[in-house]
């Protein structure tokens, strides 16, 4: 017989990594739940930074000297532990950015102005964030091209059907997410992106959340783009990867010009770097970049599938638990979804929730989630969600249980 | 009529009770609010939202021999209680001394700690649309 599948983490010790954690919050223990906007940080990431500047500060490549070389070395592992995190077929094909905004405006900047012409079409899904829907719109804007959107059902997945339907012989780009944040329903990435190469588009997948939660194959999903921010991940804040499939990185031309990516410079002509530095103008976000190899060595210590089973079990004790209230309603009841808890509560604003449950030490995020066309599809101003990362607990989701009945008593 | 410093002294003694206490003070305010007289919708429109708030907050006020008036609604609880609060320290008062009242009790509270920077900048932003109310009575008055 079988074990019963259960998450072997040890989540006291764990919990003991995060120093944050363990602060009092107007007389209260923290409980953050704020995880799909930012996660905290564990002690290797935050010395990792300290330890940068404390000990080998020095602008790297090029550099000659000892400081230089060593942050250099480190600069580049964590390219090559990126590139093992997503299994990219090479570390050439992960540029740093600051986020995974930045990477959809390279994106959108050196794909979208090289390839997309008048009348060419983009599709974009329903449960896109702002920072996948705008750059997309300038692009639309600069070149005339066309803007096709999957539509949500009502449980919160995308309508795959609708979707099959978009796709034309003019359709040249597909942009999702591999989760959403304002529902988070896990998309089916690997469906969408055949579909889209049958139509001869290429396909972005926006993964800010997913990141820290689902497995990341990025051959076996055979995505051309693939965008990864560290803070939501344990990893520090401005800092993030696009993976972008060789051939085509090669083909795009520079999106911002300056040091580091050109290869010679005259006033008549300048030749540009080889990959990966043609994208990274500039001196890089350095030390982030090298904090961001604990936050993923963090993961992959901790085991993305113990961490799934974890937050899984969360996600449904979460679920359960808050559907059960008095004039509650869950938002989003996708088959799959990532740890995040959207909901409503019958007269009771979003912000009022937000505020009440701040006074209990409880950090919930409440509005529109920067997914303002979410909102719209569910007829709603926004919502409050909970969002879990590896150190919460079933405690916490009490408390936060017990905060909502309050609040909803005190309303009625 | 009690004077614009007295009602916010009261204030201050009312929120002392809480002992700081931020769920306590927040759960009253919202109670505040609960006691607002209620605007008519007609009055709920677009040019009576308070621009800077986060939350939707109308305010229109009208002048009753010499003294100012205000009603206002929010589509969130805390808000409405703030407003209320302003109300409270407004209503019935000359035009001139809305416009000259200096505000105290929100410091004296501590209202930041409890409401947060966005709030408190609506807040300000409240505060700001019942003096331009005020300057346009007092305009009226002396024309």
């Amino acid at each position: 017989m079988k074990a019963p599948v259960t998450s072997h983490i040890n989540l006291a010790e764990l919990r003991k990594k995060f120093p944050v954690l363990h602060q009092q919050v107007n007389g209260r223990n923290l409980v953050y739940f704020d995880n799909a906007a930012t996660s905290q940080k564990p002690l290797s990431v935050i010395n990792a930074l300290t330890e940068y500047y404390s000990g080998y500060n020095a602008n790297i490549h090029r550099g000659i000297h000892t400081l230089a070389e060593k942050a250099t070395k480190a600069y580049e592992e964590t390219r090559h532990a990126v590139k093992s995190f997503i299994n990219a077929d090479s570390a050439e094909e992960i540029i740093f950015v600051r986020g995974v905004t930045e990477a959809i405006n390279l994106v959108a900047s050196s794909y979208g102005r090289a390839h997309i012409q008048a009348g060419d079409e983009i599709i974009l899904s329903g449960l896109e964030h702002h920072s996948n829907i705008v750059p997309w719109q300038l692009l639309r804007e600069e070149k005339n091209a066309v803007l096709k959107v999957i539509p949500v059902l009502e449980n919160g997945e995308l309508d795959i059907d609708a979707y099959r339907k978009l796709l034309t012989s003019k359709t040249k780009l597909v942009a999702v997410n591999h989760a959403s944040n304002s529902l988070g329903t896990i998309n089916p990435v690997k469906e969408i992106i055949d579909l889209a190469h049958r139509a001869g588009a290429v396909v972005l997948i926006d993964g800010a959340q997913a990141g820290a939660h689902l497995p990341i194959d990025v051959q076996q999903l055979d995505c051309d783009f693939y965008c990864l921010s560290s803070h939501k991940m344990y990893g520090p804040t401005g800092t993030g990867i696009l993976y972008g499939k060789r051939r085509l990185l090669e083909q795009m031309p520079p999106y911002q010009g300056g040091g580091e990516m050109i290869k010679e410079v005259h006033f008549e002509k300048t030749t540009f770097n080889d990959l990966p530095y043609k994208f990274e103008a500039g001196t890089p976000n350095i030390a982030d970049v090298i904090a961001f190899r604990k936050a993923i060595d963090f993961i992959m210590e901790t085991g993305k599938e113990a961490i799934a089973l974890h937050e899984t079990e969360l996600l449904r004790y979460a679920t359960e638990k808050i559907a059960a209230l008095p004039a509650v309603k869950i938002v989003g009841n996708a088959q799959h979804k990532v740890s995040v808890v959207s909901f409503i509560v019958d007269r009771i604003h979003p912000f009022d929730i937000g505020q009440m449950l701040d006074a209990r030490a409880i950090a919930v995020r409440t509005g529109h989630h920067c997914t303002q066309p979410v909102m719209e599809r569910f007829g709603i101003e926004g919502t409050v969600r909970a969002s879990f990362a590896v150190y919460n607990t079933k405690q916490e989701v009490d408390q936060l249980v017990e905060g909502l009945s309050r609040i909803i008593n005190f309303m009625k | 009529m009690k004077s614009i410093i007295d009602i916010q002294n009261e204030i201050i003694n009312e929120f002392s009770l809480l002992d700081g206490d931020k769920e306590m003070t927040v759960f009253y305010i919202m109670e505040l609010g609960q006691r607002l007289p209620a605007m008519k919708d007609e009055d709920k429109t677009e040019e009576h939202i308070v621009k800077g708030c986060q939350s939707k907050v109308w305010l229109t006020a009208t002048l009753e021999d010499g003294r100012v008036w205000f009603t206002a609604d929010s589509n969130t609880a805390i808000t409405k209680g703030l407003v209320s609060l302003l109300i409270r320290i407004f209503n019935g008062q000359p035009a001139e001394s809305i416009l000259n009242a200096e505000l105290f009790f929100m410091n004296k509270i501590g209202m930041e700690r409890f409401i947060g920077t966005q709030r408190s900048n609506g807040f300000a932003a409240m505060i700001r649309q019942m003096k331009l109310y005020a300057l346009a009575f007092k305009a009226q008055q002396e024309a």
